[in-house]
């Protein structure tokens, strides 16, 4: 056990680490890029030496720092939390790459502290992941929150400040509000925050105190971001794409409902949430999916468009896990990573379109397709994998989670999934149409091609990614099944 | 030697102060009022270990007479938890401070300045330490007459103002504590605290004691600024000089509420004031007012000293609310923000003293661009925000942590929901200035800014740190105040 724990130290300290040798080659770009790569693969190593003895049951863990008698700061790595590492720890990698071309083409300014905050946040999303308490979990949430701040106001005028406003006001608002008292009064409750197989709230609570709770929890996850918590989504579309991935894929929204799938399990159990007190997150939850994806429709600015499918998107995997059955959860969990894969490369073909074509809406996308051929493409993959069409690692997720609702016989989330696989079909399909079938009815202001090559290579390991998953789902699928207490 | 510590960090700075006023000499006078702060401290830290390590209180009789006749100086865990936080932060303020009270006060003033200040510090170790209820009166009027001098020395002219009013008020407070107390005296004759909570005990129901107490605990709340006694308190903290803001603000108040502390549960005992009258309901009421009231006036001040003053009028409020849940949780919680607030609130006035020397005033609009020009300082105020926030991993948390799980215990949900509604305010409090100081360009004809001096930001600097540092490692001041929370209840029952 005890080398393990060092690892999982290391995993934290790593990007800590890193983001101070980063801030300080602010002179030197190439030495401060090439810090950036090393830290990620760095800790894509130490992550992914944890992963089989996880696999084999492990539950490697640290000692707990005493912050208070019966407050501790502890790390436990479950399966989820493996997952969720896995996630974030590759995608920093391609993320790092993609940045590099994207920052530089684009010459934006303050690219030191946009490289140092980045590898902040991804230190906190470890804290996150690994966290073995309801402390530990929402010492580190707020840190991410923190941290991505001066990322998403990077451009600095008043725009961004405004976005940030939202931003930062929403999310610390839900934390300290919902989300904090949510926390002391699970300690309150329970005497414990540690995260327990099977729940830690005890039985015979009252109802209404439960769904007390359950209201507290998914509204103060703010980053989970279910209506009408989801404002600071859109609102965070003005950072530079490369934040705007580590917002949607990477980090924060991930955070989110990786938070929300992990106190179902770990501090309800799925007993407790099955019950009637929190049937009401099923319905919040199926109402954001369908209103965001009818937003969506709407909007022409390609990365606003992204948003709102995020927004909806996020709240599947609340729907699933709000489920609480273990095919449900499996299902929860598989989202996770396939929606991350295939949003990211959304993400990054939005930003490679801006960088090479500098074009931002979706009416102006006509026959770029011939032009971006590799760009268009993965965000082909990208949009397969929303809808949940095969051979892509989206569908994945949604069988699950189809599987589940149909064994509940629960006909409003089938009539969810329903009618919000046909909305995404209806969002991404014309933008796909347009790209490679449509004639360019404008010529461009300036002739151009694919963006610069390491913005390519990003969107297509991501894109590839994606496929990969579909084909070679073992390893999350496994970790899923043991979440649940199954074993493959 | 060991055993006349309690005199010597009372006597000691009173006769240094009467030497500082024949030098006048400012770099003798810093000299002398440093080495001899530094050393209340090291004379408090050791008392206390002494009362921890032993679990006995140290008792001190005054030119031998013995109590109750006597006057006695007590030192117990409550106590000497009070005055390392005085001593300490007098010492941290006067290195931070001589830079800028080079510049703040004239040169003829500067010998007198530290030796106000060290008449106000002898005052407040004073009503500390001492168990006589008439001899807290003299430390009262010894800390508060200096202070009013203090801000007086303010470079704005409405610091003269400020200081008046504060006089005005600090004297009615003053009166009618020593009212109640000789209502007191002349039910028991005896002035001694813990003579009086024994004697007492029999006459509480009588109506000149409970005038007594009221008049007791009306003019303690003056001091403390307690909504809506707290009207000297935003002038006196604005125009003051920058250093003693910082003194001020973290130790005046404190001081009064441990006395307020005393009487409530030592002398009128928890089994009458708190579960006999209706104190800890109006106490709460109050409380929760200064919060929202304090934080909601917060927000509109352009004056970021003023604010930060408002601020402070609400975290008192955080103080005496931990005071009105009356359980040990809660008044650990109380305890320890007593501690958390001075110093995060000090770090922060020590980081706007440093701005105003740079900038010349403290306006929030005079601050655009200071987070490019002066990033030590507004990366501080950053990191001070989120301990007022009560970000985890800070002391802000910690104390709201206590307070909230206090209130819980008493079944009182609805006042953690306040808690953290009123957390929202001071969000948008810091987050003006912070967002003025980051994204708003420095006009092109402003005078180019550079950091404060070195002793200013490194002092303030520690004491951000120690905001993170004790948000960690509790055991000092969690410690402390939970073996302190049973002399308290302990003494009661």
């Amino acid at each position: 056990m005890s080398d393990l724990s060092l690892f999982i130290v290391a995993a934290m300290l790593i990007p800590a680490v890193g983001a101070g040798f980063i801030a300080m080659s602010g002179s030197r770009p190439n030495v401060r890029e090439a810090y950036t790569l090393i830290t990620a693969a760095l800790l894509f190593g130490v992550v992914f030496m944890l992963v089989p003895s996880v696999m084999e049951g492990a539950r490697p863990a640290t000692e707990g720092f005493d912050l208070l008698p019966g407050l501790s700061i502890q790390f436990v790595i479950e399966p989820l939390g493996m997952i969720f590492a896995m996630i974030a720890s590759t995608l920093w990698i391609v993320n790092s790459i993609y940045s590099i071309g994207y920052m530089r083409e684009n010459k934006e300014k303050k690219q030191t502290i946009f490289y140092t905050c980045f590898a902040i946040a991804i230190a906190s999303t470890m804290g996150i992941a690994f966290a073995g308490n309801l402390f530990t979990l929402f010492l580190f949430y707020e840190v991410l929150t923190l941290s991505t701040y001066p990322l998403v106001t990077h451009k600095g005028n008043d725009d961004a400040k405004a976005g940030g406003r939202m931003y930062l006001g929403i999310l610390l608002t839900t934390s300290v509000v919902f989300l904090l008292p949510a926390v002391i009064g699970t300690y309150f409750i329970a005497g414990t925050g540690d995260f327990t197989v099977g729940g830690i709230i005890p039985e015979g609570e009252s109802p209404y105190l439960i769904a007390a709770l359950s209201v507290l929890f998914i509204y103060g996850i703010g980053k989970a971001a279910v209506m009408p918590v989801h404002r600071w989504l859109p609102a965070a579309m003005v950072a530079p794409t490369p934040v705007s991935a580590l917002l949607h894929a990477v980090a924060v929204v991930k955070a989110g409902v990786f938070s929300v799938v992990k106190i179902i399990v770990y501090v309800f159990g799925l007993d407790l949430f099955s019950g009637d007190a929190t049937s009401w997150v099923v319905y919040a939850a199926g109402f954001t999916v369908l209103v965001a994806s009818i937003i969506a429709l709407g909007q022409d600015n390609l990365k606003r468009r992204l948003a709102y499918s995020t927004v909806s998107q996020l709240s599947y995997v609340v729907l699933a896990a709000a489920m609480a059955t273990p095919l449900a959860i499996i299902g929860a969990a598989m989202h996770i990573t396939a929606h991350a894969f295939g949003k990211i490369t959304l993400f990054f073909a939005a930003g490679s379109i801006y960088t090479a074509a500098h074009k931002t809406e979706i009416s102006q996308l006509n026959g770029i397709g011939k032009r971006m051929p590799f760009t268009m493409a993965a965000f082909t993959i990208g949009a397969l994998s929303m809808i949940g069409v095969p051979p892509t690692a989206g569908f994945l997720g949604k069988w699950y989670i189809l599987s589940a609702a149909m064994e509940l016989k629960d006909w409003f989330v089938l009539f969810v999934i329903f009618v919000s696989t046909l909305l995404n079909t209806g969002y991404f399909v014309p933008i796909i149409y347009r790209a490679f079938f449509k004639a360019e009815d404008v010529p461009p202001s300036h002739e151009h091609g694919e963006a610069p090559w390491p913005v390519v290579l990003a969107l297509s390991i991501t894109a590839l990614g994606t496929l990969a998953l579909f084909i070679f789902p073992e390893v999350p699928l496994a970790l899923a099944k043991a979440l649940v207490g199954q074993v493959l | 030697m060991l055993d006349q510590l309690p005199a010597i960090i009372i006597a000691v700075p009173l006769i240094a102060a009467a030497v500082c006023a024949i030098i006048r000499n400012e770099t003798i006078c810093w000299l002398i009022a440093l080495v001899v702060a530094f050393v209340s401290f090291v004379g408090s830290a050791t008392m206390l270990g002494q009362v921890q390590q032993y679990g006995e209180d140290i008792s001190y009789k005054l030119g031998g007479w013995a109590p109750p006749a006597g006057i006695e100086y007590k030192v117990d865990l409550l106590a000497g938890y009070v005055l390392v936080l005085v001593s300490l932060i007098a010492t941290a303020v006067l290195i931070y401070g001589r830079q800028s009270v080079k510049v703040e006060i004239k040169k003829s003033m500067q010998g007198w300045y530290y030796t106000m200040y060290l008449l106000c510090m002898c005052g407040l170790l004073g009503i500390v330490i001492t168990g006589d209820a008439f001899n807290a009166f003299v430390f009262m009027e010894i800390s508060s007459l200096s202070m009013y001098t203090l801000i007086a020395l303010g470079k704005d002219r409405r610091a003269v103002a400020a200081a008046y009013q504060y006089l005005i008020l600090g004297t009615i407070g003053a009166t009618m504590y020593v009212i109640g107390v000789g209502l007191l005296f002349t039910l028991t004759g005896t002035l001694n605290l813990a003579d009086l909570a024994v004697r007492l005990g029999p006459m509480l129901d009588t109506p000149a004691a409970i005038a007594g107490m009221a008049f007791i605990i009306v003019g303690l709340s003056l001091k403390i600024a307690l909504f809506p006694l707290h009207l000297w308190l935003p002038n006196a903290y604005a125009f003051a000089p920058s250093a003693v803001t910082a003194f001020l603000a973290a130790t005046a108040t404190k001081v009064s509420i441990y006395l307020l502390m005393r009487y409530l549960y030592t002398v009128f005992g928890f089994g009458f004031a708190i579960e006999q009258t209706p104190i800890p309901e109006v106490v709460m009421v109050l409380s929760l007012l200064a919060i929202f009231a304090g934080s909601f006036t917060a927000i509109f001040q352009e004056n970021v000293k003023r604010m930060l003053a408002y601020s402070s009028v609400a975290q008192i409020g955080y103080i005496t609310l931990g005071i009105a849940l009356a359980n040990a949780t809660g008044l650990t919680g109380s305890l320890v923000h007593i501690f958390n607030h001075a110093v995060m609130k000090g770090a922060l006035f020590m980081l706007v003293g440093g701005i105003a020397m740079q900038i010349g005033t403290v306006r929030l609009s005079d601050m655009a661009g200071a987070g490019k020009a002066m990033p030590l300082t507004m990366f501080g105020f950053v990191l001070g925000g989120f301990s007022m926030l009560g970000v985890p991993g800070t002391v802000g948390f910690v104390s709201k942590w206590y307070l909230a799980m206090g209130a819980l215990e008493n079944g009182w949900w609805w006042v953690v929901a306040l808690l953290m509604l009123s957390s929202l305010l001071v969000l948008v409090y810091m987050g003006r200035v912070i967002e003025v100081a980051f994204f708003r360009e420095r006009p092109a004809d402003a005078v180019p800014l550079k950091e404060a001096p070195k002793s200013m930001i490194m002092t303030a600097w520690v004491f951000i740190l120690a905001c993170v540092y004790l948000g960690f490692d509790t055991s000092f001041t969690v410690g402390v105040a939970e073996q302190a929370v049973n002399v308290l209840l302990g003494g009661a029952q």
